[in-house]
């Protein structure tokens, strides 16, 4: 409950920032002629639609862990075991972050070279995390843990299949980008590469929330 | 200059050329907009005309027989969920928030179209689920609109067969649909204004649409984790929500889930959804209210801090809702307290639309009819607001038809009279025709009068301890004949009210075929949708230019002025310059 509202507030503070930013103290009925606003906001809309978006996930994501914590409180609580295999999953979705920000370090030196084995490392990477989670869900499934034989196997099943689900479809627009590079960037318009550096910055990002949702969860599921 | 740069920018507007890219596929904000109204309106009129067969049900109770007590129980329950979900937030949104914020804020489109275009036809596929679970055996769920476990899930129940599932479903897809089209929402509001259009000078119902877009986005997620949740309750048999229960005798397989943490889920969800579609409302008839009383809008600045302030106090009053939950007195405490500091900023707002019209030059539209009439409802439905936020007061009120009244009347009729003046202010744009003023005024004094007369006597009936949710009352000590005579009443208003609204219908579609041909801008109005080269606007909104703005969208009768309107796109006129007194400017 406690944390429910300090949700809120958090909710409410978002929308206090961006108050202030656009310096609403002006007074729009005196001022006459085009007023130029500083770039409080002058971001590609990709990566502000991606903002937003990354806010309605921690949204859900928030809310989850909430429900996860309330619940875990009851007496019919009997946690699962901590599969080691969810370490090493751990360990290849950080690499996958780590591949992204250096494709992303490379796209913004116009390092071609450098973009596409980091790029096609990434997409490995996030899908050999993917299939390391379905074989954490066969390891628990075959000592007998199912869905629905306990609440914290049930929130253990949803987390990862949610939080699998959002890598997929940050997969999409990974494969999106990694088809421009691999047919080569070099005789392409200017606007296309263009498009392509934002494309791999923005998966980065996206790439690295994720990561952080994921420790965020990985640490719920181990302190209970 | 960014906000050039990127309205501006060479954007891949697709070229539409043939039928089907033009109004089914589109991705033109305008032609979405109008397939969200009407797929809103279209499953409005299915909700009313199940709350026609249930009124008809508690007014003769052993006269028509029409519907028996699943059916009763599972009309109430989809006529809440349909009004308040798919009708108010796709219409307000998805509707009127993809019709005019482009053209409100001078873009071309919204940012994402492609997207854009996904929303609609997700929402049309959730609306298809929905209406589904009409034709599954045991019909629809009959769970309340609220959906409490454990018995929105348990035996007794009528639509726990696939009933429940669909609607968790559709749920579940229609907040996909929602976040599709609120990112865009959020991101064009952001990133796509005009040259010249500053946050600050933005029109209102833009201001109402984007906060009340922010706060969906925030809060379907809570909607979203208690529907998954229980799905799994229901189809797998996980307990999240579901205590050890027995049902007709028999032990079931579930045990220790808590039906309160469903609760919390759903109205934190639950109460922010009224604002979702309240700050539209308030926008929207705020700049109504403006035009026709030719007079700026009185304290702009206040306004836009108010819509903000409702939006964030709004995820914190979730637990008005249960107070008979047997919550810690100390949180109802808490909860009464921020519920009543939301009246502040509301009240301020009501006290600054009855400001715009004092002294000003009223023209009596019919939009403007439906704006004034909506003041009058929403001041009645929110004064028993105060009476519900209070512990002491909800708690014996609490299940009665005072609640019943109290939510129809704000949360209701209000919009829904919004919903119409809307649609009457910006009918001439949309579709480039007038309609008939006689059949609208018609329109206007029988639904406002046709509904006070539903709503208010249900005060009454919840003040004499009526409760809601009966199929019959029969032969109650508490409750006296002429509650019955009354209920009656109610029953007959509402069908006229129903009827009444044929004329709106006719009034639309005679006006789009034979309706004279509307003036550009037939309001005088100063905002941008009603500066477009052509009208209906074109694909592009504007023409090769787009318009830049000088001024603030409230420069209605500014002494000294030949037109008692400035439109926003006119450069500050010879002698009056920038930072001009308005101590002048009533």
């Amino acid at each position: 409950m406690n944390i429910s509202v300090l949700f809120a507030a958090l909710g409410g503070a978002i929308l206090v920032w961006l108050f202030l930013l656009q310096r609403l103290k002006t007074k729009p009925w005196v001022e006459q002629g085009v007023i130029e606003e500083g770039g409080a906001v002058n971001a590609a809309p990709e990566r502000v639609g991606l903002w937003v978006f990354l806010a309605v996930v921690t949204s859900l994501f928030g809310l989850f862990a909430i429900v996860y914590n309330m619940r875990s409180q009851f007496p019919d609580w009997r946690p699962l075991p901590d599969p080691g295999l969810l370490w090493a999953n751990t360990a290849v979705l950080i690499l996958a972050s780590v591949a992204l920000q250096r494709a992303r370090g490379a796209v913004a030196r116009e390092d071609l070279e450098g973009l596409k084995p980091n790029l096609t490392a990434a997409g490995v990477l996030t899908l050999a995390f993917l299939g390391g989670q379905l074989l954490v869900w066969r390891q628990l499934i075959a000592s007998g843990y199912y869905l629905a034989t306990n609440p914290a196997d049930a929130f253990f099943y949803i987390l990862t299949a949610l939080h699998g689900l959002h890598l997929a479809g940050g997969l999409w627009f990974w494969a999106r980008a990694a088809g421009a590079v691999w047919k080569g960037l070099e005789s392409r318009p200017v606007t296309e590469v263009a498009r392509v550096r934002l494309s791999v910055t923005l998966c980065s990002v996206y790439w690295h929330y994720l990561l952080l949702v994921w420790l965020i969860l990985f640490g719920l599921l181990l302190s209970t | 200059m960014a906000y050039v740069a990127i309205a501006d920018r060479d954007q891949h507007l697709h070229d539409p050329d043939t039928f089907i890219t033009k109004y089914i596929w589109s991705q033109d904000h305008k032609v979405i907009a109008i397939q969200y109204a009407l797929t809103a309106i279209f499953v409005g009129v299915v909700a009313l005309v199940l709350s026609l067969l249930f009124r008809l049900q508690l007014g003769f109770p052993d006269t028509f027989n029409l519907v028996d007590p699943n059916q009763y129980y599972q009309y109430v329950t989809m006529h809440g969920m349909i009004m308040v979900i798919y009708l108010l937030t796709a219409l307000f949104l998805g509707g009127f928030g993809n019709y005019l914020i482009p053209l409100m804020c001078g873009a071309r489109d919204m940012v994402f179209p492609y997207m854009n275009m996904l929303s609609f036809w997700v929402y049309l596929l959730s609306v298809i689920v929905l209406l589904a679970s009409f034709f599954v055996p045991g019909g629809p769920t009959g769970a309340g609109w609220t959906l409490y476990p454990p018995q929105a899930i348990s035996e007794g129940t009528p639509g726990i067969g696939g009933g429940i599932v669909l609607m968790l479903v559709s749920l579940a897809i229609f907040i996909v649909a929602f976040t599709m089209g609120g990112l865009n929402y959020v991101t064009t509001v952001l990133q796509a204004r005009t040259r010249g259009m500053t946050l600050m000078r933005m029109p209102l119902a833009v201001w109402g649409i984007f906060v009340a877009t922010i706060l969906g986005l925030l809060a379907f997620p809570a909607l979203l984790v208690a529907a998954v949740m229980m799905t799994l309750d229901r189809v797998v048999g996980t307990s999240f929500f579901m205590p050890e229960m027995l049902s007709l005798g028999r032990e079931l397989d579930y045990g220790g889930g808590s039906p309160i943490l469903f609760q919390h889920l759903f109205w934190f969800f639950g109460h922010p959804e009224v604002y979702i579609v309240a700050l539209p409302a308030f926008g929207i008839v705020s700049d109504v209210l403006s035009v026709h009383a030719r007079k700026n809008i009185f304290g702009y600045r206040m306004m836009v801090w108010a819509i903000v302030l409702i939006g964030a106090l709004s995820f914190v009053v979730w637990a008005h809702h249960m107070y008979v939950s047997g919550m810690n007195p100390y949180f109802g405490f808490f909860f009464a307290t921020t519920t009543l500091i939301i009246a502040v900023p509301t009240a301020l707002k009501v006290y600054n639309w009855i400001l715009t019209l004092w002294r000003g030059d009223i023209h009596l539209r019919v939009p403007m009819l439906f704006a004034i009439g909506f003041i009058f409802t929403f001041i009645h439905g929110g004064l028993t607001g105060l009476f519900l936020g209070n512990v002491t007061v909800d708690l014996p009120l609490s299940d009665t038809y005072f609640v019943v009244g109290h939510f129809h009347m704000v949360m209701g009729v209000s919009p829904v009279l919004v919903v119409f003046a809307a649609i009457y202010h910006w009918f001439p744009k949309i579709t480039g025709r007038m309609f008939n003023e006689a059949l609208g005024k018609a329109h206007f004094w029988l639904t406002l009068l046709g509904t006070y007369s539903i709503y208010l006597p249900m005060h009454y009936l919840g003040i004499l301890g009526v409760p809601r949710r009966y199929y019959a009352y029969g032969d109650t000590d508490f409750i006296p004949a002429s509650a019955q005579t009354l209920n009656s009443g109610i029953t007959v208003a509402a069908l006229i009210v129903a009827a009444v609204q044929v004329l709106f219908f006719v009034n639309v579609i005679w006006s789009l075929w034979r309706g004279p041909k509307a003036d550009p801008n037939p309001w005088r109005a100063t905002t941008l949708e009603w500066l477009t080269p052509d009208t209906p606007p074109k694909h592009g909104n504007w023409g090769p230019e787009l318009p830049e703005v000088h001024r603030w969208p409230y420069d209605y009768s500014v002494p000294g002025e030949a037109e008692d309107f400035i439109p926003q796109t006119e450069p500050p006129h010879a002698g009056v310059v920038a930072g001009r007194d308005h101590g002048v400017h009533h």
